[in-house]
């Protein structure tokens, strides 16, 4: 294993890409992953590949798909508001099936948000932030280690499904710097040889490759026979990391930077007495559900940590299916997890409090409001009122 | 061992590039370490503050938010930091700029005119490293030969003679601690 150095987790994961081979970058500026174009900007061209700065997000996506349908491998990044802005061309990149790596470090929302990290775009992520029946394979990096080797994980799997995948990381973690090393060669992507599929002219009695996101009258059949490839990657490409699993009274899930926050939750419980242990999605799509659903039947109670106000729940919920009770401990739109506070919410699950743990109906159970027009311009006061 | 560490200060003295330092230190002594500066629109002038974690096991989130140890190298920033520090922890004080002292007593609170220090080494500008120099005598998280391994990976461009400096400062604040 190769020395570990210290590195600002966005020059990490830039640094990673062009090391995986990505010989295209477009992005457009945006707090806090700015350190990704800095860094394509800087080395992308002495790797022999092409950095833009777009004008926009929504070229820069577009630039991603010409690019990926060439067979090179493509990339770019943004958080959260930019990364909504590039939906379209995520829906049209996986309509046409094309390769390519597309990285959130996401940001507090909804709208312009915070720049401070957070975890609010899981469902964009995992439920098709775009038009139509499509999924993007989502890695969930939880150190700066991992967000400099996903990316070759990640456009080894997009390659290979041909699906576009997304790295859905978060502020923290790519505005942290920690301790290292890259588990990987550098890959020369000439040495991979070219995609069959990759647009190309005529040549040797093969016909001219086209790549196109419409297909015409054949949508049924092609959403159809997409959704195979769809089943085969829930089937055998769910990843996940376990920690106390075997014998714990409640399980913790939890991704990205929550879930470290709940290794330390896990030790302190140790301390205490309790019986604590952590599952953590490293895929968010494909959702590590069967094994999940395993451990469920082995706790009392399962606690989702997570940065944002009841998204990955939806998905542990689904996979848990009602044998165990499901609770959430929740910090949306910038807050942060510590150790502490989120053995509060365990305690609670095991004494039945509620210190800690957030339920959408306990926390509009008294709430009231009314919304009513302004009154000057002579109209009725309430919405019911007409002329 | 796990070291928690926040270190604030106004924009400028050196607080987030002393973070970096530290963590490095941490790397060279085959440590685990993060670094995250604090977040939000900064100015020169400001008060800036940042996060170090070291450990020989893992470090959990990067963002302290009860630190073991907390350096204050400014007036703005004792009021701040000293009611997070963890019961048993350690204060770092600049006493060259900081004319309050903490009120809490179940704290270690260790009293260092950095400035003054720096000053008399010949350069206000290393003030940072001599809190730095005090610290590691205190906790012992980092060596200070790992911290001077460190300077010539985070001060790459520093000129041989101002990295001297740099070991002055951080022998005189060592030194400082009795």
């Amino acid at each position: 294993m190769t020395e570990k150095t210290l590195r600002k987790g966005n020059e990490a994961l830039a640094e990673g890409a062009i090391r995986a081979g990505a010989r295209f970058f477009a992005g457009y500026p945006i707090t806090p992953q700015n350190e990704v174009p800095e860094y394509m900007s800087a080395y992308m061209a002495d790797a022999g590949g092409a950095f833009v700065q777009a004008e926009s997000e929504v070229a820069a996506i577009n630039m991603v798909y010409g690019a990926a349908a060439t067979g090179t491998r493509s990339m770019t990044s943004s958080s959260s508001p930019g990364i909504s802005l590039k939906q379209e061309g995520i829906t049209y990149l996986a309509s046409a099936d094309l390769p390519c790596l597309i990285v959130n470090v996401m940001r507090g929302g909804p709208g312009l948000g915070s720049i401070s990290g957070a975890q609010g775009d899981y469902f964009q992520a995992t439920r098709g932030g775009g038009n139509g029946d499509y999924r993007v394979l989502v890695l969930a990096p939880n150190s700066v280690e991992e967000l400099g080797n996903f990316p070759k994980l990640g456009f080894e799997l997009a390659e290979k499904y041909r699906i576009p995948c997304m790295i859905l990381a978060d502020g923290i973690l790519g505005q942290m710097m920690e301790s290292m090393s890259f588990n990987f060669d550098p890959v020369d992507p000439n040495q991979l040889g070219k995609m069959q599929w990759a647009v190309d002219i005529e040549k040797n009695g093969r016909p001219k490759n086209k790549v196109f996101s419409y297909k015409g009258d054949n949508l049924i059949a092609d959403v159809v026979e997409r959704a195979k490839r769809y089943g085969l990657i829930e089937k055998t490409e769910a990843r996940y990391e376990e920690r106390n699993t075997e014998d714990c009274d409640v399980l913790l899930v939890a991704y990205g930077l929550s879930s470290r926050a709940c290794l330390e939750a896990v030790n302190k419980a140790q301390e205490e007495g309790l019986k604590v242990g952590l599952f953590r999605p490293i895929t968010l799509w494909p959702f590590p559900s069967k094994r999940l659903a395993e451990l469920a039947q082995k706790t009392k109670a399962i606690l989702t940590v997570e940065q944002s106000l009841g998204q990955l729940v939806q998905d542990v919920k689904l996979a848990v299916n009602g044998k165990t009770p499901v609770y959430l401990n929740a910090y949306p739109a910038g807050g942060q997890p510590d150790g502490e506070s989120i053995l509060t919410a365990v305690r609670s699950c095991l004494n039945g409090g509620k210190e800690g743990l957030f339920d959408l109906q306990a926390h509009a159970a008294d709430f009231a409001y009314e919304c009513k027009r302004d009154a000057s311009l002579g109209m009725q006061g309430d919405c019911k009122g007409g002329k | 061992m796990y070291q928690g560490i926040r270190i604030a200060g106004f924009g400028g003295q050196g607080v987030v590039s002393a973070g970096i330092l530290l963590a490095q230190a941490g790397v060279e002594d085959k440590k685990n370490a993060s670094w995250l500066p604090s977040y939000g629109p900064e100015m020169r002038g400001g008060t800036a503050n940042c996060s170090v974690v070291v450990t020989d096991g893992e470090v959990y989130t990067p963002i302290v938010s009860t630190p073991d140890t907390v350096i204050v190298m400014n007036e703005p920033s004792l009021p701040k930091f000293e009611p997070l520090i963890k019961k048993g922890g350690v204060l770092i004080l600049n006493s060259s700029l900081i004319n309050s002292r903490p009120t809490r007593t179940d704290i270690q609170v260790i009293c260092v005119p950095c400035n003054q220090i720096a000053e008399e080494l010949g350069m206000a500008r290393i003030a940072n490293l001599v809190a730095l120099g005090a610290f590691i005598k205190v906790t012992g998280a980092v060596s200070l030969d790992s911290v001077a391994d460190a300077m010539k990976k985070v001060y790459k461009r520093a000129k041989p003679e101002m990295l001297e400096l740099n070991k002055k400062a951080l022998q005189a604040g060592y030194d400082f601690v009795k």
